[in-house]
């Protein structure tokens, strides 16, 4: 049940949801008209079974709840200018998660970006490694200081580092996916993006190159529907993302992004096609963009008020916790005493960063090259 | 030993490298049953197969990208870009990304990647096939950039790149791929700058095709007592330049020569280098022997041949620097 395929059963949350993009077999992906979907979903709703247990359920809940708590503190520390910038992923951590969990850390190969600090929670970075890099420290194991916050990496787990220009991940998640197959290993790659990425060249050339060579490779886009100020309808034609897959040919599968289950089905199943040699699929989870772009950003400027205290009724974090109280049975002492825990580890996340020593000044030419090219 | 063109020469380390270690693959657009557009990559796929020998789409962004991403897991890639002139967009890439990777993760990650690109004027290329772009990269930390002028330099150059750590840009003189013969050396002659002519009265750095011209003008200035010393730096990034400093200080005077235009040329680099460290032993002031400040080489073969400097602009040059 749990890998059940699930192109049909995937429903876009989005206003203008006419159509559901969609492999309904194993053929070619194409389109599927809203009638079908609206049956395929009927039909999926009648079998529908959580594919996850209330430990899970609880497990995912501490990792968007640590990643929540991580981004409101690391916010308010650049607010008092303890640190110098912050950029969350506020309102994108039941989506990442759900990723997240569907992968084998230190096998599978991500390249996540700035805003996944769930998703690397949950691949298995720590609370210390997070705030380790937003204070800029030595210790930092993304970067030693050297890259801003966010910029997440840890070769134990095949997190590859990543940079600032969005997309340029895209052809390099691609080549690692071409590396694994050229080796026939079962590693997959996971790769994610804004939809401001999708924009970029890099996306076509990374899909293509999946799509012609069936790589082991999941694209997610995770669509906030902002890339700073520009609102997703200045930055994606209709009907979207997703609806690119097909042209690559890939199933390219739109899922409600504040949705855990919904997104760890999903997942699970590209998962599963890209290790049994099926191909790439490309993942558009919709989901919003709680914060302004980052710390320097003032999103008054572009977003109503009234835009952006609707922005609060698809938090995913509330909604995660009324279905755990209602679907899966728990008791909200416990949900109360995981805050607690997670604010703990926070606190001391966030002491022992500061007190951590920054990196020293004799260590800024360290790790340009090997230093061999003269041998 | 037979002596073998700089084409043969790179041919034949891909394909010793890819028979001495199976992660090295090569990657590139009609690298495949093609051999490449140059010919440079001939045999090897139908001796090594489609796992080995990867024609790309055409997209130059994306065969640097994914050749980043297979370093990641650990292959050895060798990315062709078929002409210098398309690297454009793969810069990103090669400067953000490749160059950056080891810094950025403090050397948790590493890019051994090699881009193998064809650069210098030719007949009858125009603009998008003749352009040179060493300085591009020469001015990026992170990368290595190797510009082999004979084949025994392209081919112990090339073997060391693709045993290195670091993404390496390695220059192809394409006008020099089948006009110059050369037996190979048994052992790699280092990588650094090299005297390919000693003499006494100039010092002069060339490279690719403009090394040749120099040698074919110091030959034709030798017969006026003229004595010239052709200093060639085989590596464009890091620069090695003590060589360069010990000739200076022995011929006290300095000429770069390269296709590439001046402004913030690899030549102004090497100027800038001798004015900060060996400026009191100089006789004479520095000269530059460019291509002109034009956008690319134009394709009317009249005005080709008017965009690279030609052997009588550098025995002229030379000529009055010697007579300074």
């Amino acid at each position: 049940m749990l890998h059940r395929a699930l192109w049909c059963t995937v429903k876009l949350p989005c206003t203008r949801d006419a159509w559901c993009w969609a492999m309904p077999a194993k053929g070619v992906p194409g389109l599927v008209t809203r009638s079908v979907a609206r049956a395929a979903v009927r039909m999926a709703d009648e079998v529908v079974e959580h594919p996850i247990t209330r430990d899970q359920a609880l497990q995912f809940y501490r990792h968007m709840v640590l990643a929540r708590s991580l981004d409101d503190r690391i916010w308010l520390l650049a607010r008092q200018g303890a640190i110098p910038f912050a950029v969350s992923g506020r309102g994108h951590e039941a989506a990442q998660v759900a990723l997240a969990m569907a992968l084998r850390p230190g096998l599978d190969y991500t390249y996540p970006y700035y805003r996944d600090v769930a998703f690397t929670l949950a691949l298995g970075l720590t609370a210390e490694d997070i705030m380790l890099a937003a204070f800029a420290r030595a210790a930092d194991p993304s970067s030693g200081g050297r890259q801003m916050l966010n910029h997440f990496s840890r070769k134990g787990l095949r997190i590859v580092s990543g940079s600032s220009p969005v997309g340029s991940q895209i052809p390099q998640a691609a080549g690692t996916a071409w590396a694994i197959r050229l080796r026939q290993e079962d590693a997959v790659v996971m790769v994610t993006f804004g939809e401001g990425a999708s924009s970029e060249g890099d996306f076509h050339e990374g899909l293509n190159l999946a799509g012609i060579h069936r790589l082991p490779i999941i694209f997610v886009c995770e669509n906030n529907g902002w890339a700073i100020s520009v609102p997703e309808r200045l930055q994606v034609a209709p009907p979207g993302v997703a609806a690119r897959g097909a042209a690559y040919g890939m199933p390219g599968v739109g899922v409600d992004g504040t949705d855990p289950l919904e997104c760890y089905r999903v997942a699970i199943d590209a998962v599963a096609r890209a290790r049994a040699g099926d191909g790439p699929t490309l993942i558009e989870a919709r989901l919003p963009r709680l914060d302004p772009h980052t710390s320097s950003d003032d999103d008054a400027t572009y977003r109503s008020a009234a835009e952006r205290a609707k922005l609060a009724a698809s938090d995913p974090l509330p909604k995660w916790r009324h279905r755990l109280l209602g679907e899966f049975g728990c008791d909200a002492h416990h949900l109360a005493v995981i805050d607690e825990e997670m604010a703990g580890r926070v606190d001391a996340a966030m002491a022992m960063a500061e007190a951590s020593p920054a990196p020293h000044p004799d260590s800024l030419l360290d790790h340009v090259s090997s230093g061999d090219e003269g041998i | 030993m037979i002596a073998v063109t700089m084409l043969e020469a790179i041919r034949q380390v891909l394909r010793e490298e890819m028979a001495a270690d199976e992660r090295v693959v090569v990657l590139g657009e009609d690298v495949g049953p093609r051999g490449g557009v140059f010919q440079t990559t001939a045999g090897l796929f139908q001796e090594f197969g489609p796992n080995r020998v990867l024609d790309t789409p055409l997209a130059e962004s994306g065969i640097v990208g994914a050749a980043i991403g297979m370093a990641v897991a650990g292959l050895r890639p060798v990315a062709e870009i078929q002409f210098a002139d398309f690297i454009h967009p793969a810069i990103n890439q090669i400067i953000n990304e490749a160059a950056k990777l080891r810094y950025r993760s403090a050397g948790a990650w590493t890019c051994p990647m090699v881009v193998r690109v064809p650069y210098g004027a030719v007949h009858g290329g125009g603009l998008y096939h003749g352009q040179s772009v060493e300085s591009l990269f020469c001015h990026v930390p992170g990368l290595t950039v190797y510009a082999p002028s004979t084949p025994n330099d392209a081919y112990h150059l090339l073997r060391h790149a693709m045993h290195g750590d670091d993404p390496v840009i390695f220059l192809e003189p394409k006008r020099l791929y089948a006009s110059v013969r050369q037996a190979l050396d048994a052992s790699c002659p280092g990588t650094g700058a090299v005297v390919s002519r000693a003499g006494r009265d100039v010092t002069v750095v060339a490279y690719g095709f403009m090394l040749h011209a120099v040698l074919d003008a110091a030959e034709q200035l030798a017969a006026e007592g003229l004595s010239i010393e052709v200093l060639d730096p085989r590596r464009l990034r890091p620069f090695d330049a003590e060589p360069l400093f010990a000739s200076v200080r022995k011929t006290g005077r300095l000429c770069i020569v390269h296709e590439d235009n001046a402004t913030c040329g690899f030549g102004a680099e090497v100027a800038a280098l001798v004015a900060e460290h060996a400026l009191f032993e100089l006789d004479a002031p520095i000269r530059r022997i460019t291509g002109p400040e034009i956008p690319g080489v134009p394709f009317a073969p009249v005005l080709a041949q008017a965009a690279v400097p030609a052997v009588a602009d550098i025995i002229r040059v030379l000529r009055d620097l010697c007579l300074y």
